[in-house]
């Protein structure tokens, strides 16, 4: 799936690097903790979170994630976008809440950190 | 190639700026064309291990030497030093207090996942002292 149809199907809106939009995410992680985010590693993988700190921004670093989806309407702050620029990520956000949007992702064929 | 030694003063007091060293590790690993997988797990394990500092110990200070056939990590602190090492060690059990969790920390698999995601693991800790750990990830 590209980070355009995330886009679509959750209804969200871009914050930053929109030309990051025709990369491919294979899988996904909904966590508002990032201890547990740093336990899953999967190539390529999009991050959901109603977490607002500039540590999401790390820990998707750390990860190789490319995308980080901010639900439930949470906003990142300024030095959030200025690091995910940076960083070549792209962000999203959407007012859908965490199980909604990841249910979305799931039923369009989108697969969590096992594969499954 | 003679070895690189990197190090970094990790402040206790900025939690915003915590992982400022793991990220720079990264970016030196990158440029110096490490494998990804080698690269992420020197950088998870480095990054929880730096959060800690943070979380737990006020701080402390991180010595990195990248040589042809490793990447060794040495974090040192001068906290309180961990109590009950054992239980650190179980995923899930974890010391932290409740405005850490709320910073999205705090889960209990900092050391578990540091562990798991280096080839040798070693940790020196005494209440009151403090806490080193040694890592090591080989390159492939």
């Amino acid at each position: 799936m590209k980070i355009k149809d995330i886009k679509e199907i959750l209804g969200a809106e871009i914050i930053c690097n929109e030309e990051g939009l025709e990369r491919e995410v294979y899988t996904a992680c909904g966590s508002d903790m990032m201890s547990d985010v740093l336990a899953f590693v999967k190539e390529q993988a999009a991050l959901l979170t109603g977490l607002v700190n500039p540590q999401v921004v790390r820990t998707a670093e750390m990860m190789d994630m490319h995308c980080i989806i901010f639900v439930r309407g949470k906003r990142p702050h300024l030095d959030m976008i200025e690091m995910a620029e940076d960083r070549d990520m792209v962000m999203l956000c959407t007012d859908l809440e965490m199980f909604t949007a990841c249910g979305k992702l799931y039923a369009a064929g989108l697969k969590g950190g096992s594969g499954k | 190639m003679d070895s690189i030694k990197l190090h970094y003063d990790v402040p206790g007091d900025d939690f915003t700026r915590a992982g400022a060293a793991s990220s720079d590790v990264k970016r030196n690993l990158k440029q110096l064309g490490v494998s990804p997988s080698v690269i992420r797990n020197v950088s998870i394990a480095m990054y929880e291990g730096e959060i800690n500092m943070v979380i737990h110990a006020g701080g402390g200070n991180i010595d990195v030497e990248i040589t042809e056939e490793e990447i060794i990590m040495i974090l040192a602190d001068e906290g309180p030093g961990i109590a009950n090492l054992e239980l650190a060690m179980k995923e899930g059990y974890s010391t932290a207090p409740d405005n850490i969790r709320c910073l999205g920390f705090g889960a209990g698999m900092g050391l578990p996942n540091i562990k798991k995601y280096t080839d040798d693991f070693k940790i020196e800790t005494e209440v009151g002292k403090g806490t080193t750990l040694y890592l090591k990830v080989n390159l492939e």
